[in-house]
């Protein structure tokens, strides 16, 4: 048993840890996510310089990681400083698709930060479910064409294609789409960040995978350890702050933490925060170390673990502030939105609780 | 990052493992299965079980005669033996006593007491809450006054485990009124027959009797039975409380009372479907054992540290909230899954002299006599709310 990171790992942890004390306020960061902007595309390419994209890749595809434990060390930075660059949705995501799809050329494309590419695999009947998919491809010539909406397509705008699920003559099949030929509606997302709604009408699409369903399952696994290794790294950055604020604010003459009502809260949330950090231990190490329904066990209990827990550090430190944690103008609030906002991606913590009671009735 | 334990370690496992198959009697572990209690007789017989194998001492130093096993080690140990229904080693004499001995004991001390633990000689019990005292453990004030060559010890504690089998107890007594009440108390080994040491058993809500009060009236102890110094007796109370906390949270019985609620909520049926399909009762089932689930990972990270010379902090108070929590929630599920039949409060079969009937399937004839012992949980060991104030003030330090 061995539970610290090996020396490529820790460096590439000090690497981001480094650049973003220096180069990333949150000013800003909240500014580009609450406006058109969306994020800072110089961050982004930023990142994919310091080599945090390939990170995220095997060698084979180009990468110099690719297992659990480089998404997660990754992410976990990432989220402590509340990195909204969509370092999951342009890259992570659609470059383990494409890789999948024998795309080589637009995956070194993503690792290098020139290209980002969109998922648009939910749609709004759907609840997280990615194979309730009522979008359909149709034969047409030598291509297909696809008619269907995709609903909070994370960051489209800018991106260089769609990878796009739709029905297939029974199959859940994988298309890329040019982004000139759907109809896109951008919006912002409550954590700070950019989406769209996209709506395709015999749309022209090259097919990726006849047979997409596990391509996404797969795309879902390492986006659920990327997602729960960022509300690690955010609810740390809660806790700091929490800490930092029971020790120096003062009411009825004495810091608050002095207060047994506030300790029992802190305690709580401090014990929960440790049991998030094992939920996404375990999720890391079950990406490339389990298979079947054990490994899809694993990342549900995960994805609930962090769901619950998240929503528990994000009420429990805004009470434990009080007043404060209701700005606008002060940090934590910020926070404790995207750790909200991670529970409505990728399956929320219901519906990660009933896919666990699933996969165990299955096993 | 690497989860796994070592080859060496999974081998020591299957060694323990084996071992424990072939040499824990069936009767034993079917009645520490169904949570029945165990005669004092059956507990010392798997002790000298475990002692003629050289086992009992699974957590000492080999210096005095232990295995000299490391913290992963010991885990491993005690997560085999819960796993199989092993009856739990008695922690007063062995887990409790003997470190402090070890550490702050004379040696005619260590000599005398040390080996009569292990051979089934000396059962302990400990003596440290009181009416009193109980979260505030150093308001005690059971007196220890001197007179020549003894102490006259008198006073009252309680909640003392198992008094009624014990032939020794070790106490926290007050010997000075001065200064902090935490620097007046001393460590005093005390003979249960002695003169005026009145055992009055405590009758628990479960019907348990297991928890005792015991009454000291003008005691006569000789002065060699102090261990120690004088008035130091809080420093080694605390080095007790700090040590040996591998296991606190019991990732191995809570998984060997999942299982066993698994396979019930599965025999249980409403309506002709496994109570386990049932949506509410599902939802329950799933989210304890994803805490254990966690906790286990936990757990282990908190071993790596102390495998590597770290001493556990708050970490050790998490473990017992969340292990106590998991506990009870387990026993919780096991009598709601029983449904109408968790109200009967009948014998196993096994157990000598019932002839009435049986509504509650095999193992679960004494489900909420479990579920209402394990609210104890919670309360000792440290309060589950004084945990909470431990991890506050080691961690945000006010």
């Amino acid at each position: 048993m061995d539970f610290s990171h090996n020396e490529t790992r820790r460096m590439l942890a000090d690497t981001i840890e480094r650049y973003l004390r220096d180069k990333y306020p949150l000013g800003p960061r909240v500014e580009a996510g609450n406006s058109d902007a969306g994020f800072q595309p110089a961050h982004y390419e930023a990142l994919a310089e310091l080599g945090v994209l390939a990170a995220l890749f095997s060698e084979d595809l180009g990468g110099f990681g690719g297992e659990g434990f480089d998404i997660a060390v990754v992410f976990e930075e990432l989220g402590k400083r509340l990195v909204n660059e969509p370092v999951l949705d342009s890259a992570l995501v659609p470059g383990s698709i494409l890789g999948l799809a024998g795309k080589t050329d637009a995956l070194e494309e993503i690792i290098a930060g020139a290209a980002r590419y969109a998922l648009a695999a939910e749609e709004p009947q759907a609840l997280y479910d990615l194979t309730d998919v009522e979008t359909t491809a149709n034969k047409s010539g030598d291509g297909y064409t696809l008619t269907g909406t995709k609903t909070v397509v994370k960051y489209a705008e800018g991106a260089a294609g769609y990878i796009v699920s739709a029905q297939n003559d029974g199959k859940l099949s994988l298309f890329l789409v040019a982004p000139d030929v759907a109809e896109r509606r951008d919006f912002i997302t409550s954590d700070g960040g950019r989406a769209a709604e996209l709506s395709f009408t015999d749309a022209p699409a090259e097919l990726l995978l006849e047979d997409g369903a596990a391509a996404l399952e797969d795309a879902a696994d390492r986006a659920i350890v990327a997602l729960s290794a960022e509300a690690l790294g955010i609810m740390q950055t809660i806790r700091e702050m929490t800490i930092e604020y029971l020790r120096t604010r003062k009411q009825f003459g004495v810091v608050i933490g002095k207060f047994q009502a506030l300790q029992h809260r802190m305690a709580e949330m401090l014990l929960e925060i440790e049991q998030a950090r094992s939920a996404v231990i375990n999720a890391a190490n079950a990406l490339g170390s389990k298979s079947g329904a054990e490994k899809a066990r694993i990342l549900a209990a995960t994805k609930y673990s962090i769901g619950r827990i998240g929503q528990l550090v994000a009420e429990e430190s805004i009470q434990m502030h009080g007043g404060i944690g209701m700005t606008w103008e002060y940090d934590l609030g910020h926070y404790a939105k995207r750790l909200i906002m991670i529970d409505h991606e990728w399956g929320d913590q219901d519906f990660h609780l009933a896919r666990f009671i699933e996969l165990g009735r299955a096993a | 990052m690497d989860l796994n334990f070592t080859p060496e370690e999974q081998d020591f496992r299957t060694e323990v493992r084996d071992w424990i198959a072939a040499n824990l009697p069936e009767e034993i572990a079917r009645k520490v299965r169904h949570d029945a209690p165990l005669t004092k007789d059956e507990m010392e017989r798997w002790q000298l079980i475990l002692h003629e194998k050289g086992w009992l001492t699974y957590s000492w130093p080999a210096e005095f005669g232990g295995t000299g096993w490391g913290p992963v080690k010991q885990f491993i140990f005690e997560d085999e033996m819960a796993r199989a229904c092993c009856p739990r080693i008695l922690p007063f004499g062995l887990k409790m006593l003997g470190p402090v001995l070890m550490k702050f004991g004379s040696k005619e001390q260590q000599d005398y007491y040390l080996p009569r633990m292990c051979d089934g000689t000396h059962w302990w019990c400990q003596g440290y809450s009181e009416p009193g005292a109980g979260s505030d453990l150093a308001s005690l004030k059971t007196s220890a006054v001197r007179d020549g060559d003894h102490y006259i010890v008198n006073g009252q504690k309680t909640w003392t485990t198992l008094g009624q089998h014990a032939d020794m107890i070790f106490c926290l007594v007050r010997t000075s009124t001065e200064g902090k009440p935490q620097e007046g108390i001393s460590f005093l080994l005390i003979d249960m027959q002695s003169a005026g040491i009145e055992v009055r058993p405590i009758q628990t809500i479960d019907g348990g009797r297991e928890v005792n009060e015991v009454w000291f009236t003008d005691v006569k102890v000789p002065t060699e039975n102090l261990v120690g110094e004088e008035n130091k007796g809080w420093t080694y109370a605390k080095y007790l409380l700090t040590h040996e906390r591998t296991n606190i949270a019991g990732v191995g019985k809570s998984n060997q009372e999942l299982d066993r609620l698994k396979d019930l909520a599965t025999s249980q049926k409403r309506n002709g479907k496994p109570l386990a399909e049932d949506p509410l009762f599902a939802a329950r089932l799933a989210k304890v054992e994803i805490e254990l689930m966690n906790m286990e990972i936990t757990n282990l990270r908190v071993l790596a540290q102390a495998e590597a010379g770290g001493a556990p902090g708050a970490e050790s108070s998490m473990l017992k909230i969340l292990g106590t929590e998991i506990e009870q929630e387990l026993t919780d599920l096991t009598r709601r899954a029983l449904g109408r039949s968790a109200q009967a409060l009948t014998p196993e079969v096994d157990e000598t002299g019932y002839n009435g009937p049986h509504v509650a399937p095999e193992g679960f004839n004494n489900a909420s006599g479990v579920y209402f012992n394990h609210r104890k949980t919670t309360i000792y060991g440290g309060s589950n709310e004084i945990q909470k104030n431990i991890i506050t003030k080691m961690i945000v330090g006010l």
